[in-house]
């Protein structure tokens, strides 16, 4: 099971070392983590995204609640969110056919490309998990040579479970 | 206002938080704050190695529920004090760790006796901080005083740097705490504590399960009082001996691997598990698929990482113990339990406690027997950690709870003597009586010299067994007898392999534990038989000042009853040969 956490974590030198070594020393492996400053600089969040079953998760998630600074933690079970991702994939380019079909499937993704060269294109972009992977499908049918992708950036809709 | 440096701010923020007692040692990152001691009210005690310092203040803050605090130099005397931090977290004492740290402007230069005392320390303690400008200083203080002390107490380090200790600032001392990320929760959920009342007034076979939380949160007068009005029979954790009068027909004694026959076979037959600041131990819990197979389990307990962590819990409350068991006693019912309580009676007296009383051979058994009969079991004792521990906490009756110290989760061998020293400086007017494993002692014996410097009367009775008897005894039972490295008499000239020890044909032991004690103007005494075990013990509590005995006892002498490693409680082994 895939879950995304979100951590709001007084924003302090070490913090993410306490977080990733609470992981890390129960075995946990983080798919995915983002950190930035939230509106108040004091204040950062972390969406981490792991996989696990739910009494790991319920663990974990008390664990982080115990450690002194955290703030507060949410996970997404049961609530409607809106999450996001964003990737830089590099595509090569064998001929200009397959150029012209990639630059059809990216209007097709509403992704962009922001690079273009003799023999590859850099292509951006952002979405759910689900609609980067599978873009990443079509995209490794022209062959791959480079990606970048951030972790997931994750709200609540509307004030259902509102963080604080 | 008159400015104070870093090091004047700590000293003055110790004495705000009215901390009796400061055990440590200095070093050159640390030097302003040892310069500020001098003169000052201050009572620091200078140890001989930084992890008995750490033990010393777990042992103050385990015997008088305050913290205790130590400080350090940077690098290797920050590194020293990890195994205390550790023992007082795994048990979640209460402690405050100073240590000094390199420069700010030479932090990660690997500049001389730089440690990452932070990375290290982060996951034996509750909390840490590093201190990177004097004017944070005093309120670090007083929040990890806070952090130590409340919710489930723990060990708190404060590192720092010696630019910090000699940079000047205002010294104002916080009166109050504000940490908008830690509010720990006293009050259990009244709908939980509705459930699991009701659930134990259904229940026919109840069972209390008490641990540490119980002594720090002082919830003892509320288990004795809901215990008797329900008559539920109470079982302890090691951490948690003399939480529950031993002497009440109510009382099972310690369950788990070397706990009675009737805890672990309460535990087993029960129909509902009250666990009240208790971890469930793989140590109590024997197997856990098969750890209570008919229970419901209720669990109460200030740290909610302590609930389904390894047993899965039916009526969690999280909450402190004494606040949540006063509200429980009123919708607990009044009950007799008279069949319930039958058959806990009778499995008290098929299997008690035994080993061969009759014989005049020097089982160490009797020597804790005689302890705890000559103090009235009002001594405090501290042990270390192998089967003297276990001896200890089945036979010594202490009467009531912090009388008893010793480490648990971590199983810290050498942690037992320091604490001993800790514990008498904060009860000066009780008896203190560290007894000691002849291997364990040897790991911090050479604080003796704080003992006896600072005329701290403390009493050591070691249970010579002339082995890592622990470890023999595994060896013996699951090794098939090969003794390997447990002998602390095997000398060069011995055979490689051994496995038939003797007092008269194997080599002389070292150190000479009786002239050892003489060294340091102690009296030491040697007890080889039975007969002069009382004498001895009486001459210890008459004399003045710190006295060690030698018992040479048993040597393959084992701890019984045993749950042996990966077993289910039910298939305790009762006593030697069956
Ligand atoms: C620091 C440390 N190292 C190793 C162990 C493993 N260990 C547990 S009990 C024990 C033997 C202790 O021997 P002793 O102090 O003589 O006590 P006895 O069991 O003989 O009573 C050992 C080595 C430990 N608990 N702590
Ligand atoms: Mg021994």
């Amino acid at each position: 099971m895939r879950h995304m956490i979100s951590v709001l974590v007084e924003n302090k030198s070490g913090v993410l070392a306490r977080i990733s070594a609470l992981f890390a020393a129960r075995g946990f492996n983080i798919a995915s983590l983002s950190v930035s400053e939230t509106e108040d600089v004091a204040i950062s969040r972390m969406t981490i995204v792991v996989k696990g079953n739910e009494s790991i998760l319920e663990q974990v998630t008390k664990q982080l609640n115990k450690l002194v600074d955290v703030i507060k933690v949410n996970d997404f079970n049961d609530v409607e969110y809106i999450a996001r991702e964003l990737a830089l994939i590099k595509i090569n380019i064998a001929n200009k056919a397959s150029r012209d079909e990639i630059i059809r499937l990216v209007g097709v993704f509403k992704a962009k490309i922001i690079d273009i060269s003799q023999d590859s294109v850099i292509v951006e972009i952002s979405g759910n998990e689900s609609k980067l992977s599978a873009f990443m499908k079509v995209a490794l049918a022209y062959g791959v040579k480079e990606t970048c992708k951030t972790g997931a950036s994750v709200l609540y809709r509307g004030n259902s479970g509102r963080v604080k | 206002m008159k400015k104070k440096t870093g090091a004047q701010i700590l000293i003055e923020s110790l004495l705000k938080e009215n901390v009796e007692v400061v055990f440590g040692l200095p070093g050159g990152q640390a030097l302003p704050i040892f310069d500020a001691m001098y003169g000052s009210k201050l009572n620091f005690i200078l140890i001989r190695h930084e992890q008995a310092a750490s033990h010393m203040a777990d042992g103050y803050a385990r015997s008088m529920g305050r913290p205790g605090v130590c400080i350090v130099t940077s690098g290797p005397g920050a590194t020293n004090i990890v195994t205390g931090l550790a023992s007082a977290y795994m048990d979640s004492v209460p402690m405050v760790a100073i240590s000094g740290q390199v420069a700010t402007s030479v932090i990660g230069q690997d500049a001389f006796q730089e440690a990452d005392t932070i990375g290290i320390t982060r996951p034996v303690t509750k909390h840490n901080f590093l201190v990177k400008d004097v004017k944070d200083l005093a309120r670090t203080i007083k929040e990890a005083f806070y952090i130590a002390t409340t919710g489930r107490p723990g060990p708190v380090l404060v590192d720092i740097p010696i630019d910090v200790q000699r940079e000047v600032c205002e010294f104002v001392y916080p009166d109050k705490v504000e940490i908008r990320s830690y509010k720990p929760n006293y009050n259990g959920h009244i709908g939980q504590i509705k459930k699991a009342a009701e659930l134990i007034n259904k229940s026919k076979h109840p069972v209390f399960y008490i641990g540490m939380g119980v002594v720090v949160s002082n919830a003892e007068d509320e288990i004795l009082e809901l215990s008797k009005k329900a008559n539920i029979p109470v079982t302890n954790t090691l951490l948690a001996v003399g939480a529950y009068p031993c002497d009440i027909n109510l009382s099972l004694g310690m369950l788990g691997m070397h706990g009675t026959y009737c805890a672990n076979k309460a535990m087993q037959s029960a129909d509902i598990i009250i666990a009240v600041g208790a971890r469930f131990d793989d140590r109590c819990t024997g197997k856990v698929c098969d750890f209570a197979r008919n229970a419901k389990i209720i669990h109460v307990d200030i740290d909610p990482t302590a609930i389904s962590k390894t047993v899965d819990v039916d009526i969690p409350i999280v909450g402190d113990a004494k606040t949540v068991l006063k509200e429980m006693i009123g919708l607990v019912d009044k009950k007799g339990r008279k069949d319930w309580i039958k058959t806990v009676d009778l499995w008290k007296k098929e299997h008690p406690l035994s080993y061969k009383r009759n014989d005049d051979k020097l089982h160490p058994q009797y020597v804790i027997e005689k302890i705890s009969e000559l103090t009235k079991g009002e001594a405090i004792i501290t042990t270390e950690v192998g089967q003297h521990q276990m001896w200890s906490a089945q036979y010594y009756k202490a009467k009531h709870s912090r009388l008893f110290l010793s480490s648990g989760g971590l199983g810290t061998m050498g942690f037992g003597y320091p604490a001993a020293i800790g514990a008498k400086f904060g009860n000066p007017n009780k008896e203190v009586i560290a007894v000691a494993g002849d291997g364990s002692f040897q790991m911090n014996m050479q604080e003796m010299a704080v003992a006896v410097l600072n005329k701290i009367d403390v009493k050591v009775v070691i249970l010579n067994n002339q082995y890592l008897g622990n470890v023999r005894q595994w060896q013996e039972m699951f090794y098939g007898k090969r003794y390997s490295h447990s002998c602390l008499a095997k000398r060069k000239e011995c055979p490689k392999w051994c496995s038939t020890p003797n007092r008269h044909s194997c080599p002389v032991y070292v150190p000479d534990f009786v002239k050892w004690a003489q060294s340091y103007g102690v009296l030491g005494i040697r007890v080889t038989k039975k007969k002069d075990v009382e004498l001895a013990l009486k001459k210890m509590l008459e004399t003045k000042g710190s006295v060690v005995i030698d018992m040479w006892v048993e040597i393959e002498e084992n701890v019984f009853p045993m749950v042996p490693s990966g077993a289910s409680l039910d298939e305790m082994i009762i006593r030697a040969n069956g």
